[in-house]
């Protein structure tokens, strides 16, 4: 069985006036399915209001379903008993860094999470000092996460839900709120975990650079998927990713515009090194 | 319509233990109708340097003059240099809070004392010229989508007739066509209405695609100040400061280490693309490019 398998999946937001009765029904997913192996990096991208983040949210039961089946790690996220199983073996973190961070010492917000489901001191600290070196943090321990940067805040935010040792972290749009050093230092951070620790990763963004390290993309339009296949499938696509209000990364697009005025280059560059391989070839 | 900033200076917490140096001597010219990209990493001082222009914060020393006049003035109006200067903050949709949206877009000019009628013209023109759908006008900004939101605050400042446009980081949390729409619509208003529009951004690829002169912020200074072409060429240098240039402009630069004669800084797509087509067709003619030779010159 996959990590994470939903089956026909649907959400709704429900909005009732003051006497009960039904305003308006906000179908958010419709009949999403949703396949993510153990140790995968999975992206997932769709235009604002897509439905991304409330697929995020029954990951780690912040939502429920409304109809279909989502099992994770094993276990029914319908059913109540799991939620707490099923919150520890997926971890999630935000957009935002300043709202998941709590403590006033680095070290005492990254043992927050463990220290709150028991686990004995002794451990806690053993594993606060794993999560921060998993994201390169280690040597501000000590440190006031108010004088951070957005990027460090974010790995600490990602090293609170490491410490929590799950199998799978739920990024949801984690960079963007963060200058571009910042936001390499937390795709770096969660590409390390996930090619070193095998760490499952479900990351939701809006930037189609970040997507191009992932194994697997997801697109969501309008609470479906509708698009799924590696970067290079996904992105050779340009004129239907464009039709759901997204992009493709700016080399693939150069790449696309140079074929389209004569030059032979093949389908699917992704990076800029692939681009001046293609380029040199021909040449 | 110009702003001189002369050797501003401003301190954090000045005179305690947490003194920050946050600008150190700035001095800078913005002209009438320019297109200003601001880039800088994370406490560079970009959004200290914006907040002095309409005088939300106070240089610690240095001057700032709106149209030759000292905006420190005893006697200067400050209010009517905060409707003249429009500042949008980052996700500016969080300052929403009236039951709908043109209400809340009244609330500026209504404010600023003008009446009821007079303020509904102001919202109904703003609403127009950042293109929100008229069927979206009496909703409660909750019911709108995140782009659309951004929209409608957006016209919340543009209500108030500003001359200066000043956009921190107008696209954060967009999706990529909101972020072509906004930035479209904002290209507009300079365009047509010669509107000045200084924009804070951490996209180089935006910077480089919109504006025509680029700042570039490093602790407190002015590390930079050009077109983006000129600006862009120090892409080593803007690196060290936890900045980029575009993707494209590394190809153009790769390729020309690789031996292709791809000429110029190119800044964006379609210059990097117009400079490898002229390098391939230099070396072999319009052969290469099959099927298109016609449409290429």
């Amino acid at each position: 069985m996959n990590f994470i398998e939903a089956r026909k999946l649907v959400h709704e937001f429900i909005r009732r006036d003051e006497d009960d009765n039904v305003e308006s029904i906000l179908t958010a997913l419709d009949g999403v399915d949703l396949d993510v192996k153990q140790g995968e990096f999975v992206a997932v991208l769709g235009h604002n209001g897509s439905g991304k983040s409330t697929l995020a949210k029954h990951l780690n039961v912040l939502l429920t379903p409304g109809s279909g089946t989502l099992w994770v790690d094993g276990k029914d996220a319908g059913d109540a008993d799991n939620l707490w199983d099923i919150r520890q073996s997926t971890g999630m973190v935000f957009q935002n860094p300043d709202n998941q961070i709590i403590a006033s010492v680095v070290e005492e917000d990254v043992a927050f999470g463990p220290e709150n489901i028991g686990v004995p001191t002794q451990e806690i600290w053993k594993r606060v000092e794993k999560s921060l070196r998993s994201v390169g943090m280690i040597q501000y321990r000590e440190h006031s996460p108010n004088k951070l940067s957005g990027g460090q805040k974010q790995r600490i935010a990602i090293a609170g839900v490491m410490a929590m040792e799950p199998k799978c972290i739920v990024l949801d749009e984690p960079t963007a709120m963060l200058d571009p050093n910042g936001r390499k230092e937390v795709l770096d951070a969660v590409e390390q975990l996930n090619r070193e620790k095998g760490m499952t990763v479900i990351l939701i963004t809006h930037y189609m650079e970040e997507v191009v390290r992932a194994d697997r993309v997801y697109v969501m339009d309008d609470g479906k998927v509708v698009m799924q296949g590696t970067p290079r499938e996904i992105f050779s696509q340009v004129d239907k990713l464009k039709s759901y209000r997204l992009d493709v990364p700016q080399v693939t697009l150069l790449a696309h515009e140079l074929r389209k005025s004569g030059l032979q280059i093949p389908q699917g560059i992704l990076t800029r090194q692939e681009l001046v391989e293609a380029l040199c070839q021909l040449y | 319509m110009s702003i001189i900033l002369d050797k501003v200076n401003y301190f954090y917490s000045e005179k305690t233990a947490y003194e920050a140096h946050a600008l150190k001597d700035v001095s800078l010219k913005i002209g009438d109708g320019e297109f200003i990209g601001i880039i800088g990493h994370t406490g560079s001082g970009k959004s200290t340097l914006i907040q002095h222009l309409n005088g939300l914060v106070k240089a610690s020393s240095g001057g700032i003059y709106y149209n030759g006049q000292d905006i420190y003035d005893a006697d200067f109006d400050k209010k009517e240099l905060r409707g003249k200067v429009g500042l949008v903050f980052q996700y500016p949709e969080h300052q929403l809070f009236e039951t709908n949206v043109f209400a809340d877009v009244c609330y500026g000019p209504k404010n600023r004392g003008f009446s009821r009628k007079q303020s509904e013209l102001k919202a109904f023109a703003a609403l127009r010229s950042v293109g929100l759908p008229e069927g979206y006008w009496y909703r409660s900004p909750f019911e709108l989508s995140g782009g659309q939101k951004r929209r409608a605050a957006i016209a919340g400042v543009l209500a108030m007739e500003p001359e200066v446009l000043v956009l921190d980081e107008p696209t954060a949390g967009l999706d990529p066509k909101g972020r072509d729409e906004i930035l479209d619509q904002v290209a507009k208003l300079h365009r047509e209405r010669r509107m000045t529009v200084i924009l804070v951004s951490h996209s180089m690829e935006d910077v480089a695609k919109y504006v025509s002169r680029l700042i570039v912020m490093n602790r407190g200074s002015v590390l930079y100040d050009g077109m983006p072409k000129e600006v862009f060429a120090h892409y080593h240098e803007l690196e060290e400061v936890g900045l980029a240039a575009p993707q494209v402009t590394y190809l153009v630069h790769e390729l020309r280490r690789r031996g292709i004669p791809a000429e110029g800084v190119a800044t964006t797509l379609e210059e990097a693309k117009q400079s490898i087509l002229r390098a391939f067709s230099e070396k072999h003619g319009n052969g290469k490019l099959s099927g298109a030779a016609g449409m290429f010159r």
